[in-house]
Formats: structure tokens, sequence, C-alpha cells
């Protein structure tokens, strides 16, 4: 594998229960690159993370560099409502030092009095925040990000996607982000893969992202948001 | 006067650890399968009253045959683990009820600790010492599963070796928990301190520290209730319990 190369997937094939779920997918991740994946609900965006974490079953391959080390901020936890952990219990399952958890804390841009928080009672801006930090833990290399189907809620100063930039430049991450958010993949990413169980497109989003290849990927759903954009402005 | 210590030994021990065992299932939420492995233990218990021997001894087996098989169902038909639960509890209380001694029934619905020797008591002190240190060292990485498998998957942990085990302590519990409170009380044991204490805690340590408490103090005061009122120590135990239980809901904010 070369230098700069952190992820090479060829011809990855994903089947769930009987279904073809991710179809012929080949994409490569650099170090420092930013690349999103958007596409319908549906898409295998989700399970191509999943995939790529070793969580599921694939043919083709995926090879990772050696040693690297991935952190995975999930799409959601429904079920940690269930369990009555605190911010800091929860953190602590990942068994930081005192001294990482403060700092990851500092990098999200949590505040301290949040740390005794039940995390059942935080906003979904604030739940998003320390996913984040949880995959902050452990000094990763590569960030794998699911957002969460509902979009983020803005919150204080800096959305989250301006959290994660800030975070890719100080800590050299490379990230993989699956998006509902088309903005995203323009200001973010200097990649994009389309994905609709197939690979639509793959690319700069500035050259790829064409409306051809869009209606490709969401049929007759681009209509239907533009429609429902109109009628609320 | 000593068969009263006794008493109050193991079920201290039982009930403390149940409560602790209680906050994992209920994060996972399972809490009432130990029911269902509580009735299933029902042959065993009346093949150790007609053979005349320890009742844990009789029920522990069943238990491990419930779960195993409850675990093979889900994998060959995906039925809900409830479900399936439920179908392979009811079959074990009905085999126990063609041959178990009915003038003895009592004792393995609702329970008799009044009748532990020395031995028995050391044997369930012991065990519960080593189920109590086994839960504290999985503790962690239990509830890090409990919040997400995917999420424990991805850092490297082996999930199904510790359901394995986790399976294994909740058996050991129930086969112990049938002796304190019966085969029928033996979901509560397990279920009622962790949902007491979840209406209150707002960290872990509150949570599991509370449940243990509860699951001491219900098991304590109901084996002494017991000994002046002369009714059953089981069902009084989960009276207590769920007086606390109903407490906990009427102070939770």
């Amino acid at each position: 594998m070369k230098d700069d190369l952190v992820l090479r997937v060829k011809e990855l094939n994903v089947e769930l229960e009987g279904e073809t779920v991710i179809n012929n997918l080949s994409f490569e991740l650099r170090k420092g690159d930013a690349v999103t994946i958007i596409g319908p609900n549906g898409a295998g965006k989700t399970v191509l993370l999943k995939t790529l974490l070793g969580l599921l079953p694939y043919k083709g391959e995926i090879i990772w560099k050696k040693n690297i080390r991935i952190g995975y901020v999930p799409q959601r936890l429904p079920f940690i409502k269930d369990i009555p952990l605190s911010v800091k219990d929860f953190l602590k399952l990942k068994r930081p030092s005192e001294k990482e958890l403060e700092e990851t804390l500092n990098s999200v841009g949590f505040k301290q009095n949040l740390l005794d928080k039940k995390t059942g009672d935080l906003s979904s801006g604030q739940f998003q925040r320390l996913l984040i930090a949880w995959s902050l833990i452990k000094d990763p290399q590569v960030l794998l990000f699911d957002e969460p189907t509902t979009g983020i809620d803005i919150e204080g100063e800096e959305t989250v996607y301006r959290l994660l930039e800030r975070l890719k430049e100080s800590r050299e991450l490379t990230v993989l982000l699956v998006t509902h958010d088309l903005s995203v993949v323009y200001t973010f990413s200097n990649n994009v893969i389309c994905l609709n169980k197939q690979p639509i497109c793959h690319g700069l989003p500035q050259k790829v992202l064409t409306p051809e290849n869009l209606k490709r990927l969401y049929g007759e759903e681009v209509k239907y948001y533009r429609h429902k954009h109109l009628n609320a402005s | 006067m000593s068969s009263l210590l006794l008493s109050l030994t193991v079920g201290t021990f039982v009930g403390g650890v149940a409560g602790y065992l209680g906050t994992l299932m209920l994060g996972r939420r399972m809490a009432l399968v130990a029911g269902p492995l509580g009735h299933l233990t029902l042959p065993g218990i009346a093949l150790a009253l007609i053979y005349g021997f320890d009742i844990s001894l009789g029920a522990f087996p069943f238990v491990v045959l419930g779960i195993v098989s409850i675990w093979l169902f889900e994998m060959r038909t995906k039925l809900p683990m409830e479900a399936l639960t439920a179908v392979v509890f009811a079959s074990g209380v009905a085999i126990a009820f063609l041959f178990l001694p009915i003038g003895q029934a009592e004792a393995a619905l609702v329970g008799d600790v009044s009748t532990v020797n020395l031995l028995d008591a050391t044997i369930s002190v012991v065990l519960m010492t080593l189920v109590f240190l086994t839960i504290l060292k999985i503790y962690p990485t239990m509830t890090l599963i409990n919040v997400s498998e995917d999420l424990a998957k991805s850092q490297g942990i082996k999930v199904k070796k510790y359901n394995f085990i986790y399976l294994l302590l909740i058996a050991i519990i129930v086969a112990l928990g049938v002796k304190v409170v019966g085969s029928l009380l033996t979901a509560a044991l397990v279920a009622i301190p962790a949902c007491s204490t979840r209406n209150l805690s707002k960290n872990m340590l509150q949570y599991v520290l509370g449940a243990i408490i509860v699951g001491i103090v219900s098991s304590f005061s109901g084996i002494l209730l017991s000994e002046f009122s002369g009714f059953p120590a089981g069902p009084l135990i989960i009276l207590v319990n769920s007086v606390i239980f109903l407490t906990s809901t009427i102070l939770k904010r």
C-alpha cells in the first residue's frame, strides 16, 4: 500500500438476509481526505460504514492501512436511554485517562457542567457532540461519521460540521461522512460517493453532482424535497 | 435463632447480587427473562424435593437447559425472545405439575429460605461472592454492549463471549433465587431493585449501589417480617420491594 493510502475498497458486495445492499463498490481513502457519502434512505450508507468497521459480512476487498486507529460515530444509540449513564459514565466506558477525557471534552466544546448530566437528558445536538467525543478517545486517525436521519440541530455558535472541520484540521483526521445535506457535501468534502445500492457517481462534488446524477441517485425524491422547500419559504 | 441468621445471610447475599445483576438486565430490556427462567426451574425443584437434594442444585441444570433452548429456538425461528421464553417456560411449568409433590408445592413456588443449613449457606455465600466479582469485572463492557453491540464490536470486544458469561450469571442467580423467593417470584428479585433505583438515579454509581442496597434491604426485612408474622419470606421480600418501588415512583421528579 502506498504511504498516503488509508483504505482501499474493491468490488465490495454486501448482502443482508438475501438482499443486495451494496453492489460492486470500489473507492480509496487517502490521508487527509474528507469523503462524503450521499444517497436516499435505505441506500446502504450506514451498512457501508458498518461493513468497513468489520461488523457485517461482505464479499470483495476492504484493506485498511496497518494498525490504523478508527473512530466511529454511530447514527444514534436508541438504547442508551434505558440506562442511567451520565456523560462521564458513558465516556469512561472507553477507558480514557483523566487528561484525555478532559481534552476530548474541551475539543468538542463541552462545558464541565455537562459531565454529570444524564445522557438521556441531552439535546440532540449535545448528544451528537457526545458521540463525537466518544469517537475521539484513543486518538483515531480516521473518523467514520454517520449522520442521524433527523439532521442535527444548530446549537451555540459552532455547528457540528464546523466542529468536524476544525477537528479534522487540528488532529489531521481522515474523514468518511454519511450525510443527507448536499451543502455539507460541497463545503466539507473533496470527494463524494453517491450510493443507491449501486455506486451512482464518485469524484469531486462540483464535477459529479450533476442534475442527471442527482436524479439517478434520488429519483423523484429530490423533486419532493424541493417542493417542500418552496412551500416552507 | 441461628437458623434465622443463616436465612438472613443467604437472603441478603442473594438479594444484593440479584439487584446488581438486575441493573444489567434492565439495561438490556431483559428484566423479565428471569421470570420464565424461574418457572423453568420447577421440574428441577420437584426432582430435588422428591429425592431430597438441594433445590438450587435441581434448579440450575433446568435454567441452563432453558437458556440454551431459547437461544437455539431463536436462531432457528427468528421469533422474538420474549415469545420463545413464553413457550419454553409454560412447558417447564406443565411438566413440573405432572410430578411435583403437591404438599411441598409452596416451597417450590414461593421459596423457603428458613430451611437452609450451614453448608447451603456457605455455598450460597461463596457463589454469590464469585458472581458479584464477575459482574464487577464485566460491568463496563456489558454496559457498552447494552448501549450498542456495534459500538462494542467496533472496539474489538468479543460480544458473544460476554453474552455467554452474562447468561451463566443469570442462571446461577435464578437457581439461588428460587431458594429464597421461589420460582414464581425470582424475576421480581432481579427486576424490582433496578426499576426502583433507575427512577431516582442520575448516574451509574447511584443506579448500581442503589439496586444492591434495595436488594439487601428488601431481603433482610422480608425475612425478618416473616419471622415475626409467620408468612413465608419470599412473598414478603417481594412486597417490601414493591413498596420501595412505589415510593420511588412518587419521589421521581
